[in-house]
């Protein structure tokens, strides 16, 4: 169903949501998903939770492993070298010119003023991506608990998110295991 | 030659840096202050300056001290560099994981991981929202009796109305940041609350 994205638009909203991630990091999430699931429908939220996933687990920032990610799933390999080009390149144009500006910029009251404004949005916009990703496990006590475990480590005691991506992995495929033990059907867990 | 210098630099870089974002402050400091290239006063400008302008904290790292140090095209080839393990690894993961994505094994570990990595966008939610909604650096700063004090309204406001937009009225995000943006800058900056 992906064969003809083309690759002009995504070099064009990786260039969006690169353009206008504010803060780094889980940031892009709420514009990427956006514009690729609720715009396009190219990916659905669980393709996207697994590139987070898979991009929080390797080396580099994770816009740009979920822009090449999410390239090549459209496209192959021109799929994910257009949209790196298109994340890195907002970033690039401005940090070029701000580099040069600086002593301008950073004391400018505007640009505080605007930077103050987005990261109150950003804020509610992560939150709205993350109610969204929780629709499906509402219903699965032992999802809303490991996702709750996930929240509470990471954000009261700091714990590195790498560490819990492997104690995800190693939940969800122990819990499989355990359920094909109890329904002896096989694939008990939701898809 | 400095090119090849910054491309070795911030390869390294891109390469060792798991988890993103501010994960890889002590090896571009440890990196460029011990080449030479930037002093320490120079790095913490990094931090100001990426926290003012879009996309990933590496990304801008690379640019600003690719520019500062070697000129515009200095700021290409550190881009280039750093984002060049993401494309490779990351391509490499793409090709093996989509073939192997209905894998009985793989399914039931990426069902563990989903709801962990809601959780981890929630935890970015609460982080962010500390110092933007309540003027508090990080949980550990926490002072129970003074978070009153600290409480910005004009921003919880933006944030009420930013939730309200995307939940109920189903607005783009992109919409809503420019928004916030406008928003800020004629309440914080010309009216000055």
């Amino acid at each position: 169903m992906n064969k003809k994205v083309s690759l002009w638009r995504i070099f064009l909203t990786m260039f969006k949501v690169g353009a206008l991630t504010f803060g780094g990091g889980y940031a892009m999430v709420p514009l990427f998903r956006a514009e690729y699931v609720e715009r396009y429908g190219w990916i659905t939220d669980e393709d996207m939770l697994n590139m987070i996933a898979l991009s929080q687990s390797i080396p580099g920032a994770i816009a740009i492993n979920c822009s090449v990610l999410v390239g090549y799933k459209l496209r192959k390999l021109k799929g994910a070298l257009v949209a790196v080009a298109g994340s890195v390149l907002p970033s690039l144009i401005t940090l070029t010119i701000v580099t040069y500006l600086y002593e301008a910029v950073r004391d400018n009251v505007y640009v505080a003023g605007a930077l103050r404004g987005i990261r109150a949005a950003v804020v509610a916009l992560l939150v709205s991506a993350f109610l969204s990703f929780m629709k499906p496990f509402y219903k699965d006590v032992l999802a809303v608990a490991a996702f709750s475990l996930a929240f509470l480590l990471s954000f009261i005691l700091d714990i590195n998110s790498i560490y819990l991506i492997i104690g995800g992995i190693v939940f969800g495929i122990a819990l499989g295991f355990l359920r094909i033990k109890k329904s002896t059907q096989g694939g008990g867990e939701s898809s | 030659m400095i090119y090849l210098k910054l491309l070795w630099i911030f390869f390294k870089i891109g390469l060792f840096s798991i988890g993103g974002g501010y994960a890889m402050l002590p090896l571009i400091n440890s990196e460029l202050v011990a080449y030479g290239l930037m002093n320490q006063a120079e790095v913490a400008d990094i931090v100001a300056i990426s926290q003012i302008t879009p996309g990933p904290f590496a990304v801008n790292a690379a640019t600003f001290a690719g520019v500062k140090t070697a000129g515009v095209f200095g700021g290409l080839v550190s881009t280039v560099a750093v984002a060049l393990p993401s494309l490779i690894i990351a391509t490499l993961l793409a090709k093996y994981f989509f073939k192997f994505e209905d894998n009985v094994i793989v399914r039931r570990a990426m069902w563990g991981l989903r709801p962990v990595v809601t959780g981890l966008i929630a935890a970015a939610a609460a982080v962010m929202a500390l110092p933007a909604l309540l003027g508090v650096g990080s949980v550990s700063a926490i002072q129970w009796s003074a978070l009153l004090s600290g409480i910005d309204i004009p921003s919880i406001i933006i944030a009420l109305v930013s939730g309200f937009a995307i939940i109920k009225l189903k607005a783009s995000p992109i919409l809503i940041i420019l928004a916030a943006g406008v928003l800020g800058v004629v309440l914080f900056g010309v009216i000055g609350i």
